[in-house]
C-alpha cells in the first residue's frame, strides 16, 4: 500500500435532507502535501470537511484513510485515527485557559504529564504569543491568537493529517500572513494539510496542489502553481479581469 | 445584600471556613455525616434558639422538613451534573424521581390486595431496581433527544415530566390519580426502625446517599469525564473536533443525574408510604432547577445550599411570620413569592449563584475578565480580583489530570 494516498475521497455525495450539497467529489491528499480546496460561499467546502470528519457523514461514496474506509466510523473514532480538524470560526473554549485549551487537544490520547508538558513547550515554541498568554482565558485572546490556539490545540492531538477550515476568516491581512507562515512551518514538520479557503491567492501559494469546488462539484484540479496562472481561477477567485 | 456579600470581613471569614473544611481531607465527609445525623436530633428537641432560623423548625414538623430537604439535596446534586456541568438544560428532572418512587411501589408489598406488582420484594431490594430503572430512563430519554440543543432540549424534557406524570395518572397498574399507599418502610438492623426513642429520623437514610453522591460527582468532575463535560458546555463544535464522544458524554450526564434522582425516589416512597401523581407537579422540576441556579451552576456545595434554601426558607418564613399579613395577604400564602424575589436578588448580585463554581465565576464575567484583573488588583487585592485573577493559576496547575483535594471547587 506504499502508493495508496493518505486520504482519498471517492465519489462522495453529501445531503442535507433532500438538498445535495456535495455531488460526487474525488480528492486525494498524499503524505507530506499541502492540498487546498478553494471555492466561494456555499460551494460545499465546509460540507466536504465535515464529511471527512464524519460530523455529518456522506450519503454516498467512500472516504479512505490509508486505504481503509472510515465512513462507518463515529466522529470521535475518526479523531482517534489522527484526522484532526480546526473548525471554521476557530471554536476555542472561551473559558478555559490557553494551556487548558491545548491540553484538551491531547485528551483523546493518553499522555503522561511529563510528556504532555514537553508537547506543550513544543507548541509554545511554535507560537511564542501563546506562551505569554498561557494562563489567560481563551475568550480574551485576539482573533489571530485564537486561530493560533485552535491550530496549536489541533497539533496537540498529534494529527496524521490536519484539516484547516478557513483559517484566514475574519483576520487582518498581516495576521493572515502569520497564520500561513505557521501552516508552512507545521507542514515542514511533516504534517500533511488539507486547507479549505476562500482566500485563493494565499491558499494556492501555500499549497502544492489545489482543487476548485463550485456548487458541490470539483471543476478544476491541478498543481497549485498552474491554478494560480489559470484564467478561470484568476477571474473567479483572484479578482482579475 | 451586595454590600453584605462583598464585605471583606465576611469574605475572609468564609474563606477561612473553607480552608479549614478542606484541610480536613477525606475526614470532612465523616464530619458532614456526623452533623447531618446530629442536627436533626437537636432540632427535633427544640434545642436550637430561634435566631438560628433552624430553631423555628422543631418537633416532628422540623424533622419532616429536614427529610424533604435531604431528598432535594440529592435531586439538586444530580441536576447539577446535567445542567451545571454538562450544560444541558433539563426542565423535567423530577420525572426520574417519579420513576424511582413508582418503581419502588411496584416492587414492594404496597397497596390493596388488588394492587398490581411486578414482584413483591424487601424494600431494600427495590433500591437497586429503582436506581437502574431511573438510569435506563435517562438513557431512553437521552439517546433520541440529546441531539437537540438549548431551548429545544428544555422543551422536550419539560414534556417528559408531563408524559411520565400523566402516564402514572392514567395507568391502571399505578392506580391512577388515587396513587399507591402502603409502601413498606425498610427495616433497619438492631433497632428495626430509624431513629431514637420512637422518633423516626428518616433523614438519616439520606445521609449516606448524599455523601456517596457528593464523592461520586466530585471524582467525576475531576476526571477526564468532567473535562469532557466542560468542553461540551463551552463549545460543542470544538469538543467534537477534539474527539469528545459528544452523544455518549451527554447521555452519561443524564444517566448520572437520573441515578441520584432514582435513589431519592426510593427514599421518598419508603418514607412517605404513599405516592400519587399529585406529589410531583411540574413546579417541582422548576424548583429543583431554581435550587441549582441559586446555589451556583456547576458547584456541588452550591447545589446543597440551594436545595436547603429552596425547601427550608419558605417554611422558616411561614413559621417566623406567625400569620402576619402584608397588603391583606398573609405571608404564609405568599412564601413562594419570596423565592421569586430571592432569585432575582441573587442573579443581580451573584450571577454565578451563592457558591459559584470557580470556572463559572469567570464565565459569567466574560466581558473583559482580563481587564478586571488589571483594574481591580491594585486598590483592593482582597476583593473580587482575587478569585478572578487567580482562577487560571488554580485550574491550570500541574494537577489537572490527577484529582487532588487541593484542586477542588467550593
Amino acid at each position: 500500500m506504499a502508493n495508496a494516498p493518505l486520504l482519498e475521497l471517492r465519489d462522495v455525495h453529501v445531503h442535507y435532507g433532500v438538498i445535495e450539497a456535495v455531488r460526487g467529489i474525488n480528492l486525494t491528499v498524499n503524505e507530506g502535501e499541502v492540498v487546498t480546496l478553494i471555492g466561494g460561499n456555499g460551494a460545499g467546502k465546509t460540507t466536504t470537511l465535515r464529511a471527512i470528519s464524519m460530523v455529518h457523514g456522506p450519503s454516498h461514496g467512500q472516504i479512505l484513510f490509508r486505504g481503509e474506509d472510515i465512513t462507518t466510523l463515529q466522529s470521535h473514532k475518526v479523531v482517534q485515527k489522527g484526522i484532526i480538524q480546526v473548525p471554521e470560526g476557530r471554536h476555542i473554549f472561551p473559558n478555559m485557559s490557553v494551556a487548558e485549551n491545548l491540553e484538551m487537544g491531547a485528551f483523546q490520547r493518553t499522555v503522561a504529564r511529563k510528556q504532555l508538558d514537553q508537547e506543550l513547550d513544543h507548541i509554545f515554541g511554535l507560537f511564542p504569543r501563546l506562551k505569554e498568554r498561557r494562563k489567560q482565558m481563551g475568550g480574551t485572546l485576539s482573533g489571530g491568537e485564537q486561530q493560533m490556539l485552535a491550530i496549536g490545540r489541533a497539533l496537540m492531538a498529534k494529527p496524521v493529517i490536519l484539516m484547516l477550515d478557513e483559517p484566514s476568516m475574519g483576520l487582518a491581512p498581516q495576521v493572515v500572513e502569520l497564520v500561513f507562515e505557521v501552516i508552512a512551518q507545521v507542514n515542514a514538520d511533516g504534517v500533511p494539510i488539507l486547507l479549505i479557503e476562500q482566500n485563493a491567492q494565499m491558499a494556492l501559494q501555500a499549497a502544492k496542489r489545489g482543487y476548485v469546488i463550485e456548487t458541490g462539484e470539483i471543476v478544476l484540479e491541478d498543481e497549485a502553481r498552474s491554478l494560480l496562472g489559470n484564467d478561470r481561477v484568476r477571474k473567479a477567485y483572484l479578482g482579475e479581469e | 445584600m451586595a454590600a453584605v456579600l462583598k464585605n471583606p470581613g465576611i469574605k475572609r471569614f468564609s474563606d477561612n471556613v473553607a480552608k479549614f473544611w478542606f484541610a480536613m481531607g477525606p475526614f470532612r465527609y465523616l464530619v458532614a455525616a456526623g452533623l447531618m445525623i446530629l442536627v436533626p436530633v437537636i432540632m427535633e428537641r427544640g434545642y436550637l434558639p430561634e435566631w438560628t432560623l433552624l430553631g423555628y423548625l422543631d418537633g416532628l414538623y422540623g424533622t419532616n422538613i429536614l427529610f424533604t430537604t435531604g431528598v432535594w439535596i440529592l435531586l439538586a446534586l444530580g441536576l447539577n451534573v446535567v445542567v451545571g456541568m454538562a450544560g444541558l438544560l433539563d426542565l423535567g428532572y423530577v420525572a426520574f424521581l417519579m420513576l424511582g418512587a413508582y418503581t419502588t411501589a411496584l416492587f414492594t408489598e404496597s397497596g390493596s390486595a388488588e394492587q398490581f406488582h411486578f414482584a413483591i420484594l424487601n424494600p431494600w431490594l427495590a433500591l437497586p431496581i429503582a436506581l437502574v430503572v431511573a438510569m435506563l430512563a435517562g438513557v431512553l430519554l437521552g439517546v433520541p433527544t440529546l441531539r437537540l440543543r438549548g431551548d429545544y432540549l428544555a422543551i422536550v424534557t419539560l414534556g417528559f415530566h408531563e408524559i411520565v406524570r400523566q402516564t402514572m395518572n392514567n395507568l391502571e397498574v399505578t392506580n391512577g390519580s388515587r396513587g399507591i399507599f402502603g409502601i413498606p418502610h425498610p427495616s433497619v438492623p438492631v433497632t428495626g426502625e430509624l431513629g431514637l426513642d420512637g422518633t423516626p429520623y428518616w433523614q438519616w437514610l439520606l445521609v449516606p446517599a448524599i455523601i456517596l453522591a457528593v464523592i461520586m460527582i466530585k471524582h467525576l468532575e475531576n476526571s477526564r469525564v468532567g473535562r469532557y463535560w466542560t468542553a461540551l458546555r463551552e463549545d460543542e463544535v470544538a469538543a467534537a473536533a477534539m474527539g469528545v464522544p459528544v452523544t455518549k458524554m451527554k447521555v452519561l450526564a443524564f444517566v448520572i443525574g437520573a441515578s441520584t434522582s432514582g435513589v431519592a425516589g426510593w427514599i421518598y416512597a419508603v418514607k412517605l408510604n404513599y405516592i400519587s401523581p399529585n406529589n410531583f407537579p411540574l413546579l417541582q422540576s422548576i424548583l429543583v432547577l431554581c435550587a441549582v441556579v441559586i446555589g451556583g451552576l456547576g458547584s456541588i456545595a452550591g447545589a446543597v445550599l440551594g436545595a436547603a434554601l429552596v425547601i427550608m426558607l419558605p417554611e422558616i418564613v411561614r413559621e417566623a411570620s406567625g400569620g402576619a399579613e402584608v397588603f391583606g395577604f398573609d405571608i404564609e400564602t405568599g412564601r413562594i413569592a419570596v423565592f421569586g424575589v430571592l432569585l432575582i436578588i441573587v442573579m443581580i448580585f451573584r450571577p454565578g449563584g451563592l457558591l459559584a463554581a470557580k470556572r463559572r465565576r469567570v464565565e459569567l464575567m466574560e466581558a473583559g475578565a482580563a481587564d478586571m484583573v488589571i483594574s481591580e488588583a491594585g486598590p483592593d487585592p482582597d476583593e473580587t480580583a482575587a478569585p478572578v485573577g487567580q482562577e487560571p493559576v488554580v485550574t491550570e496547575g500541574d494537577d489537572v489530570r490527577a484529582p487532588s483535594e487541593g484542586g477542588e471547587e467550593r
